[in-house]
């Protein structure tokens, strides 16, 4: 019965007003004379609260971020809690965001787990352990240039391999493709690593010492710390660089709440849509933190505005505000000169559609109260003779 | 006054050909003298009255038009070599290196440029502009390398550019007269490819032969005190630029040596570059006698002070007043007290009726200095009157229905009122004046929210409407009832403050009061339809005294132990609120409950966004406002004051607190003791150092925490502080904290001091000294006093914070621009769509859902008020 009621309304209410009152139902005994009256009432509600045509929308949206951006702090990192992967957050991350920059400066990411590998924290540090990017150095208790026998020695930690699951055998295969022109030998607990010409210099054998260090044996690269953390009901890893594309790709990975706050990583691996819901959430989370109350919508237009044109745009000069079909929007923004000039030999033309160009001109602006115009049909009186 | 009833439709931008300067001068330049020995200026010279006149008794040549109706008109001067347009030096560059130096086609072969012409011709019919632009900066940079025409087959040799302004074909120096002849050659479908315009553009037009000469009206210059003429930057440069053309002229024919025409051509073009841009780095900048450098062409334009953000994105106004503001909480919200000399000097353009002329008649006869007076009439023909003692008798005489008298400012006008910086819309709202005695503007407190503003100096401005539209329309839009609730987030930013909040909830909390008294504080706040009363009163009944008689209300007060969560309530079981903190208002009686700054204060006062939602703007605001005045008059009832000994302790509670610091600094050197000795388990990924400094820090904030539990404990209900923190009008439990007991860690960064000295803080600790009070930990109260070290802990912090402001104003600011720049023309179109200027959508419904913030209590429809609404306020 119920159900019936509120299926009629589907298209009258949105579905999250919908889904509000039938909860907020559910709570109470109500007649279905009430739960028809309350329905009833919800949408004359909801359509009174509808906004208005002509509503200068984008200037409120962007007075609502303006206003409270100078209530926010300029502290930089982010320590609350007792562990957390530091983030950039406050007024730098949000100019960072609607900036657009390529590379956030803090990438990080929050990887979630598949259901049998979420619960278990020993597992969860295991799969972490192997998400992190990991060089030779970080197994290695100690590397030796043997000068006598001309070859790098090399003692690794067993543990820390087992941590990460590397055999020692998987690590000279490694060693062998990366190190190039180097013959690789176990030797009980050591690595040893011997040029294959003859002819080197003491030099070269310093060189490839050093070289070795940085070899990339496991993990998804650009990953440099993990935390796994807990969350209410499960477990969760969080980390400190980011990678989209290589994480997905593991079995373990909850690829659907996956996440990265890297902006342009968002929209390569999954699309456009993907990448205004990364702006939307990024942003609110800035907000949220830093205690202020920013309505969604707003979030949204911002979000919608920079990613409307299939890739996402900054709110700069090179970006959306300099890409407006208008040359004295532009000019008045910043480079004037440049944005003249241009368009002296393009020979633009500026209809005057928008608000700054009217304003310069003191006419009436095309929004709002200056929106409608007034056509009045007039009897055209006959000249009297 | 002459109105022009006619709208601009577009603007086109293009190059002006020599033809076009020539048709559209009126004067021809051929001297440097400005003025003859008389002071008049010369004909041919720079300030000729052809070109528009800036002196008072001269008349325009041209128009016939005195100073301010003439706008000016351009002249020109004809320059005896070429010169390059500094402006445009990387396009003649471009057109240089991609066509050829013999034919002067472009670099591509036929068939590619009609194959170019048809693929930019299909962008500009799909109105693809910013893709036509990619697709024209790829063909120029294609062309660039081509070694032979593809048309006559000459070899090209590569051009480059000596910055600013020379040309050099393989070290051989390309003159401006040969570009030009160069780009004569060049075909217009060539010229297309270029992305120029070929009606508004052609490459020859960029290297000048003739140059324009704006109208003096666009270079004025100003006579100083001493008589003598000081001439604008722009006159001067055109000055130098005309005696250096004529110099080159005469060398010419006088067949002077190539060499010095060629010096002479040079000098030419520096001062044409530097009229046009002198901020180029290449050249030294044009200076003024003094050193002081010219501020020419381009840097009129730009930048802040430019001509487009300071004068046409931004405008001076008459009829506006700026002054200190002050307080005054009795009058209404909507009003703004302006003193009564501001008054005399703002005025309100009145036109005259049969209705009126008697009243504006008085008004006039007491002229512009006596309140309330008028200042000027203006006639049907336009001309404008000044009242004076001589003329007032004969202007009276002659006042007749159609005049306009402008007169003095009067209570009840309509003004509107800003404070900068004006950030939201809230920044800028319509009062109506309130003449009032003193200096200063007067506000109700309860607007400094919306404007940001306090009275430790801050000043704001004021400016009346002169039409009956923008009147209409300020009260209609901008007044401040229709402000109340943000489209931030649809909370309102209008409520009570300060003493109002403290004064109802005394009033509402336990106040009993008699009849006689209950009455008196009713009408002092000007409520004349008393309700019958009982010979005894509770504060309550007089609060219901406010409210309309249909007005239903459910909520929580602030000291809701269960956070209004009344459903999982243990009080509510038994039907009673411990605290009194359920709010229940039933056909406009408070039935329970505490008001307090939930139900009325800012930003998130349920009651007074109920109000706005069931009631009109106007009733809403004069209830509140009530509400407001019966807070102040309760408190003016009972007597009111903080004092220093709301933050005395006892002494056995003082003892128990130190004991408690004590503790927790051994435990705080139990933690490094750990450390010390290595037995400390580091947190995940964190280093040994980390894991203490979190671990201290953790300790240290707790006992900050527990001293406030203690001190909330033993503190009475009546102490005043105590009652400004319970109904939330000011101060929190943490400032009484610091006041009676501890000030607590002092957090730089979010991590204790830690700067200063190498391995400590000041020269007093020891090295490596991590114990509280070597970090800025501060366990003396304010009242009691810190000590030096502690002081200065404190004064860093306060720098800190300082700084942190500094520094972020510009950068929001910066933010809030580009925002507000890219924003700005986004609007709901009458389909409901969320479009750009130019009718790209960006949402199909805005915010999906089509609701206006503003109108949305903080964001969404409150399903839970209508379902208890329909339930008749009824709790099961």
């Amino acid at each position: 019965m119920t159900e019936d009621l509120f299926e009629s309304y589907k298209n009258e209410l949105p579905a999250k007003l919908i889904s509000d009152l039938k909860k907020e139902i559910s709570k109470h005994k109500l007649s279905s004379k009430q739960i028809k009256e309350i329905v009833e009432k919800t949408k004359k509600e909801f359509e009174e609260a509808k906004i208005n045509s002509g509503e200068a929308i984008g200037i409120i949206t962007a007075e609502s971020f303006g206003e409270p951006s100078t209530q926010m702090t300029l502290n930089v990192f982010h320590f609350a809690g007792v562990a957390e992967v530091n983030v950039t957050l406050g007024l730098p991350r949000l100019i960072e965001i609607f900036d657009a920059r390529k590379l956030p400066s803090t990438p990080s990411m929050e990887i979630y787990l598949k259901k049998p590998y979420n619960k278990d924290n020993k597992k969860v540090r295991k799969i972490a352990n192997q998400i992190k990017e990991t060089t030779l150095k970080e197994v290695v208790s100690e590397f030796t240039t043997n000068l006598l026998k001309s070859q790098v020695e090399i003692t690794f930690e067993k543990e820390k391999m087992r941590d990460i699951g590397i055999t020692p055998k998987s690590l000279i295969t490694i060693l062998e493709t990366s190190l190039k022109g180097t013959i690789v030998k176990e030797k009980g607990s050591t690595l040893i690593l011997k040029p294959k010409t003859k002819d080197y210099k003491l030099n070269d054998l310093y060189k490839l010492k050093e070289k070795a260090k940085d070899v990339f044996i496991s993990g998804v690269k650009k990953i440099t710390h993990v935390l796994p953390v807990k969350t209410d009901s499960e477990y969760m890893i969080l980390c400190a660089g980011s990678n989209l594309k290589e994480v997905l790709k593991l079995d373990e990975i909850d690829t659907t709440r996956t996440v990265t706050n890297d902006l342009f990583e968002t929209q390569s691996v999954l699309g456009i849509e993907a990448a205004r819901q990364a702006i939307i959430t990024e942003a609110q989370k800035v907000i949220e933190e830093q205690g202020l109350n920013v309505n969604i919508r707003h979030i949204m237009t911002v979000a919608d505005v920079m990613t409307s044109r299939g890739v996402i745009k900054g709110i700069t000069r090179s970006g959306i505000s300099g890409e407006k079909s208008s040359v004295l929007a532009r000019a008045s923004f910043e480079t004037p000169m440049k944005h003249l000039v241009n368009a002296s030999l393009t020979g633009e033309v500026d209809y005057l559609n928008s608000i700054i160009e009217n304003i310069m001109l003191n006419q009436p602006v095309p929004i709002g109260t200056g929106l409608p115009d007034l056509v009045a049909k007039m009897k055209i009186a006959k000249a009297k003779k | 006054m002459e109105y022009v009833y006619k709208k601009v439709h577009s603007i086109t931008f293009g190059l002006l050909s020599p033809k076009d300067i020539k048709k559209m001068s009126s004067a021809k330049i051929v001297t440097p003298e400005l003025y003859d020995k008389e002071g008049y200026p010369v004909d041919g010279g720079l300030m000729d009255i052809r070109l528009g006149v800036i002196d008072p008794g001269l008349r325009c040549k041209v128009c016939g038009g005195k100073l301010k109706e003439c706008t000016g008109h351009f002249g020109y001067i004809e320059l005896a070599r070429p010169v390059v347009h500094i402006n445009y030096a990387k396009v003649i560059l471009a057109f240089l290196r991609s066509t050829c130096r013999e034919c002067s086609r472009l670099l591509i072969p036929q068939e590619k440029i009609d194959e170019y012409h048809q693929e930019l011709e299909r962008l500009i019919v799909k109105n693809k502009l910013n893709a036509w632009k990619k697709k024209v900066k790829e063909i120029i940079e294609a062309v660039k390398n081509t070694k032979k025409c593809p048309h006559c087959e000459a070899k090209q040799i590569k051009v480059v550019i000596d910055k600013p302004t020379t040309f050099l074909e393989d070290d051989k120096r390309l003159s401006p007269i040969e570009i030009r002849t160069r780009f004569e050659k060049i075909p217009d479908v060539d010229v297309e490819l270029f992305g120029l315009h070929k009606d508004m553009a052609r490459p020859e037009w960029m290297i000048l032969n003739i140059l324009l000469i704006p109208p003096v009206t666009m270079r004025p210059s100003i006579t100083l005190e001493t008589g003598e003429r000081s001439e604008d930057d722009l006159t001067h440069k055109l000055g130098d630029i005309v005696r250096i053309n004529q110099r080159l002229f005469e060398n010419i024919n006088a067949g002077a040596p190539e060499i010095i025409i060629e010096d002479l051509w040079d000098l030419l073009q520096y001062h044409i570059t530097t009229y046009f841009d002198n901020t180029s780095t290449q050249i030294p900048p044009a200076r003024h006698r003094g050193g002081q450098t010219l501020k020419t062409l381009s840097e009129r334009i730009k930048s802040k002070e430019g001509r487009f953000r300071h004068n046409l994105a931004g405008k001076r106004v008459n009829f506006s007043a700026r002054t200190v503001i002050s307080p005054d909480p009795k009058i209404k919200f909507n009003e703004v007290g302006i003193p009564q000399s501001v008054a005399l000097d703002l005025t309100i353009p009145e036109r005259v009726t049969e209705w009126n002329i008697k009243l504006l008649k008085e008004l006039m006869k007491r002229g512009p200095k006596v309140y309330p007076g008028a200042n000027y009439v203006i006639r049907p023909d336009g001309k404008k009157k000044k009242i004076t003692e001589e003329t007032v008798e004969q202007l009276i005489e002659e006042l007749e229905c159609g005049f306009i008298v402008e007169r003095h400012l009067r209570d009840g006008d309509v003004s509107i009122f800003n404070r900068q910086p004006s950030l939201h819309r809230m920044s800028i709202m319509c009062h109506k004046i309130r003449i009032l005695p003193g200096r200063s503007f007067r506000l109700n407190p309860s607007v400094c929210n919306p404007y940001n503003a306090d009275f430790d100096g801050d000043e704001m401005n004021l400016h009346i409407p002169q039409t009956e539209e923008a009147r209409a329309e300020a009260e209609i839009l901008m007044e401040v009832q229709t402000q109340m609730i943000t489209p931030k987030n649809g909370l309102n930013v209008i409520g009570c403050v300060e003493d109002a909040v403290s004064g109802n909830y005394l009033l509402t909390k336990d106040l009993n009061l008699s009849r006689e008294d209950a009455t008196t504080l009713l009408l002092s706040i000007g409520i004349t339809n008393i309700p019958d009363i009982s010979e005894n009163v509770t504060g309550k009944e007089v609060f219901s005294a406010l409210l309309p008689n249909d007005f239903d209300f459910i909520g929580n007060s602030k000291g809701c132990g269960n956070s209004g969560n009344c459903k999982d309530c243990d009080q509510w079981k038994n039907k009673k609120c411990v605290d009194d903190s359920y709010v229940l208002i039933k056909k406009g009686k408070l039935l329970s409950g505490i008001i307090d700054k939930n139900t009325i204060g800012e930003d998130n006062g349920a009651l007074i966004r109920a109000l706005c939602a069931n009631y009109s703007e106007d009733e809403a605001i004069g209830i509140l406002g009530n509400i407001f005045r019966l807070g102040i008059a309760t408190l003016l009832k009972v007597g009111f004051t903080t004092k220093l000994s709301d933050s005395d302790l006892p002494e056995s509670i003082y003892l128990k607190i130190k004991e408690l610091i004590k503790e927790s600094e051994r435990k705080v050197q139990k933690s490094i003791d750990l450390y010390k000795e290595n037995k400390l388990d580091a947190l995940p990924s964190k280093t040994l150092e980390e894991t203490l400094e979190i671990k201290i820090l953790e300790i240290l904030n707790k006992v900050r925490n527990q001293v406030g539990e203690i001190i909330s404990e033993i503190v009475s209900e009546d102490n005043p502080t105590i009652i400004m923190i319970k109904s939330g009008s000011a101060a929190n439990i943490l400032n009484l904290t610091q006041m009676a007991a501890c000030v607590g860690q002092q957090a730089l960064r979010g991590k204790r001091i830690e700067k200063g000295y190498s391995d400590r803080t000041l020269s007093l600790f020891k090295k490596k000294d991590l114990s509280p009070k070597a970090r800025g930990f501060i366990e003396n109260g304010y009242k009691n006093g810190l000590d030096p070290v502690e002081f200065f802990f404190g004064a860093m912090t306060g720098r800190d914070s300082l700084m942190d402001t500094a520094l972020r104003t510009p950068k929001s600011g910066y933010l809030y621009r580009r925002l507000a720049n890219a924003l700005q023309d986004l609007k709901i179109e009458y389909d409901g769509t969320l479009r750009d200027a130019y009718k790209t959508i960006i949402q199909f419904g805005y915010g999906d859902d089509g609701l206006d913030v503003s109108k949305t209590e903080n964001g969404v429809i409150n399903v839970e008020k209508i379902v208890k609404n329909v339930m008749g306020g009824k709790h099961d």
